[in-house]
């Protein structure tokens, strides 16, 4: 029975996978309140101890947060990462959340002061690495901006050390536009910000006079030397979050403007249980999204995101 | 290393009772509501003597052998709807749970140091490689299953050489059966292997000498070989090694079944949008019992279980599977809403996908899943048929 007791030393068990740590939340913010979407914000602290202090996290990678009676539910991101000047002090970081399923609504319910649970972080991140000395074309549908402000907030903090830098970002509608009062200084930070909407607000609460149209054309427009003398697609690397088939028309821009397969990035969505691909539940051909994903090369993925009901 | 040894059938208590000594809760084939199904044994009079089963596409009948009761062997079967998966990662465990978020705990204990280590008797060729299948998904460089590998590393396996073959089998082309593997070159599959032999199979008029039923018996393991030294065994006679021989070649060239697994992971893939696939939607109930009874499959969905008195949570982790439409749920509707996409799924991660994540085929030819499936749906015809074009 010492087997039972005492599990080989190759096979460390002390610590299980599934534990949340608790945080609490220390600021909420409202990104957008209309009948079609809620947003918000929530800055969490995890409770000082070990796990806090070990915490590290990549723009592009995830937590599992955890209300019990509720469950868990994945969201990625959305402030500046570890070791970035601008990023919260230790143990504090940002999601940003719509409010959509059983989960998200309880959490919506939230004050502050209120505890939350915490796992993570998981999956993979966006490559911060190969940026370095390129142009970065961002591309954003909707709510995929989230998980992409992590790459602008690593990007501001040395923008020295990257090309031109653009944010081009694709929204249904002029009300929801994520994080819409941080674009002006982002811009003013020398990020290319292009804005576009798919539809004007009807009740003319939010007035657009931006252009309207999908994102791709922006991403083509590329090819033109006029507009873009200095675009050269061999040194730039792109950057798309938000729904497949916006990923999947974005990616076929990127390659028909000249962009190689490899210098093209993607971030998927899945039912993400576990965070440690046992649980099954969001697997995408080969991939399970939350260890393998959700950042996954375009190059890796292309055969499979033209594929309906993967 | 170790000698193959001679168990007569009674003996086979002795093993039991050693195992129950050592404090193992011993687990074997038992019948339960007219099916073969895995459950804790003391008494070798609980396993299912003399009883054997036919299987098909949607058939499953157990029957009594056509021998007289002194050649009725123990287990002239294949398998249940059960597998040892069930013991391992059980249906339904408790995850670390908290009554309330304030008392969320730093680090938690892994569930169930408690419990009895298992030992298991019956465990045949392919399920040992089913087991080693979960062993790669369960303890992995990336995550280990706290729960897995206590139950796993105190596990005993007794295994059991078929002397049958179902027409469901198709180990052999998976290459996981339908023989045990061999302990001298393959390193810790089993603790002890048993071979069923009876008179009828090993005397003839030639060589009258071996008359009594028992067990061809080998240590695969330093525990298995101290089990066995306790054992009141004899030595094998070269005739029980030939009837032994004999049995698995018989066994082997019975099994009619196969699947074509040269280059099928990228003949899967490259038919993602087979029209086949809208072919067995057509039959395919979505019921999940092949993803149930397969002894490989992992997916599993945690609980929110509410005590409604005193607001305690207990967060249970329990089986699941991909032909749950919800089990695919994103962002307010499930991705997978067809059976089409539903069953694509099933057959590429098991058979081309699983190479992917665990560098293994994710079936090992049981064939539970064809047994089990109401309307009879055999995956190696599905995937001939899918390679036709």
């Amino acid at each position: 029975m010492s087997a039972w007791t005492t599990p080989s030393k190759d096979m460390p068990v002390s610590q299980d996978p599934w534990q949340p740590h608790r945080a609490t939340i220390r600021r909420i913010v409202r990104e957008i309140d209309s009948v079609a979407s809620s947003v918000f914000t929530l800055e969490i602290e995890l409770e000082p101890g070990p796990f806090a202090k070990r915490y590290r996290f990549m723009p592009g990678q995830f937590n599992m947060l955890y209300l019990p009676g509720s469950g868990e539910v994945a969201i990625s991101h959305s402030g500046a990462p570890t070791g970035v000047a601008s990023a919260l002090p230790e143990g504090r970081f940002l999601h940003t959340i719509r409010a959509v399923g059983r989960v998200t609504r309880a959490i919506q319910r939230l004050e502050v002061g209120d505890s939350i649970g915490v796992r993570g972080p998981y999956g993979t991140a966006w490559p911060m690495e190969n940026l370095l000395d390129q142009d970065v074309l961002i591309v954003s549908g909707g709510l995929g901006m989230a998980p992409l402000r992590p790459v602008i907030y690593s990007i501001l903090d040395q923008v020295h050390r990257y090309g031109r830098v653009d944010l081009l970002y694709g929204s249904r509608s002029p009300d929801l536009i994520l994080y819409e009062s941080e674009l002006g200084s982002w811009g003013a930070c020398g990020i290319g910000i292009e804005t576009t909407v798919d539809r004007t607000d009807p009740s003319g609460v939010h007035p657009w006079f931006g252009p309207i149209g999908p994102v791709t054309q922006w991403i083509q427009w590329r090819k033109s030397r006029t507009r873009y003398p200095d675009f050269d697609p061999h040194r730039t690397q792109v950057l798309i979050c938000g729904p497949e088939v916006m990923m999947h028309f974005c990616a076929q821009s990127a390659l028909e403007i000249g962009i190689m397969p490899s210098s093209i990035w993607i971030s998927m969505e899945r039912n993400m249980q576990c965070g440690f691909g046992a649980c099954g539940h969001c697997q995408w051909g080969p991939f399970f999204l939350c260890k393998d994903g959700p950042v996954l090369r375009y190059d890796l993925a292309q055969g499979y995101l033209s594929i309906k009901d993967l | 290393m170790q000698s193959v040894r001679w168990l007569c059938q009674n003996d086979l208590q002795v093993l039991l009772d050693l195992l129950i000594g050592e404090g193992f809760c011993v687990l074997g084939p038992t019948i339960q509501q007219h099916a073969i199904v895995y459950d804790e044994i003391q008494s070798i009079d609980q396993l299912p003597k003399g009883w054997t089963e036919t299987q098909g596409p949607a058939v499953y009948q157990i029957a009594r052998t056509p021998d007289g009761p002194a050649r009725e062997k123990l287990f002239h079967f294949n398998l249940g709807p059960h597998s040892w998966k069930k013991f391992l990662f059980p249906p339904e465990s408790v995850l670390p749970s908290q009554s309330s978020v304030s008392e969320l705990a730093q680090v938690g204990e892994p569930q169930g140091a408690c419990v009895k280590p298992y030992a298991i008797l019956g465990a045949r060729a392919c399920e040992l490689a089913a087991i080693a299948i979960q062993d790669r998904v369960f303890m992995n460089p990336s995550f280990v299953d706290a729960q897995y590998a206590l139950r796993r590393k105190s596990l005993f396996v007794v295994a059991v050489q078929c002397t049958t073959a179902a027409s469901t089998c198709f180990c052999p082309s998976m290459n996981t059966g339908p023989a045990l593997p061999d302990p001298q070159s393959q390193g810790h599959a089993f603790d002890l292997s048993l071979t069923e032999l009876t008179p009828s199979e090993e005397s003839d008029a030639r060589n009258p000498s071996i008359q009594e039923h028992g067990f061809l018996i080998q240590a695969g393991s330093e525990h298995g070989q101290r089990i066995l030294e306790r054992l009141p065994t004899s030595e094998a006679s070269p005739r029980m090694l030939r009837a032994q021989e004999q049995a698995i070649d018989q066994v082997a060239a019975s099994i009619e079944r196969s699947m074509p697994t040269n280059q099928l992971r990228d003949a899967l893939m490259a038919r993602l949008q087979h029209p086949h696939w809208e072919n067995v939607a057509e039959r395919c109930l979505s019921c999940a019992n092949c993803t149930m009874v397969c002894p490989t499959c992992f997916c599993s969905s945690v609980e929110e279980v509410h005590d409604l008195v005193d607001q305690a949570v207990v967060r249970k982790r329990r089986w699941d599977s991909c032909f749950n439409p919800d089990f695919s749920h994103t962002s307010g509707a499930p991705v997978r809403d067809s059976v089409r996409s539903r069953y694509r799924q099933w057959l590429t991660h098991k058979l081309a996908t699983w190479h992917d994540q665990f560098q293994t085929s994710g079936c090992v030819g049981c064939g539970r899943c064809i047994t089990w499936c109401p309307v009879g749906i055999d995956l190696t015809q599905e995937v001939a048929r899918l390679l036709e074009s």
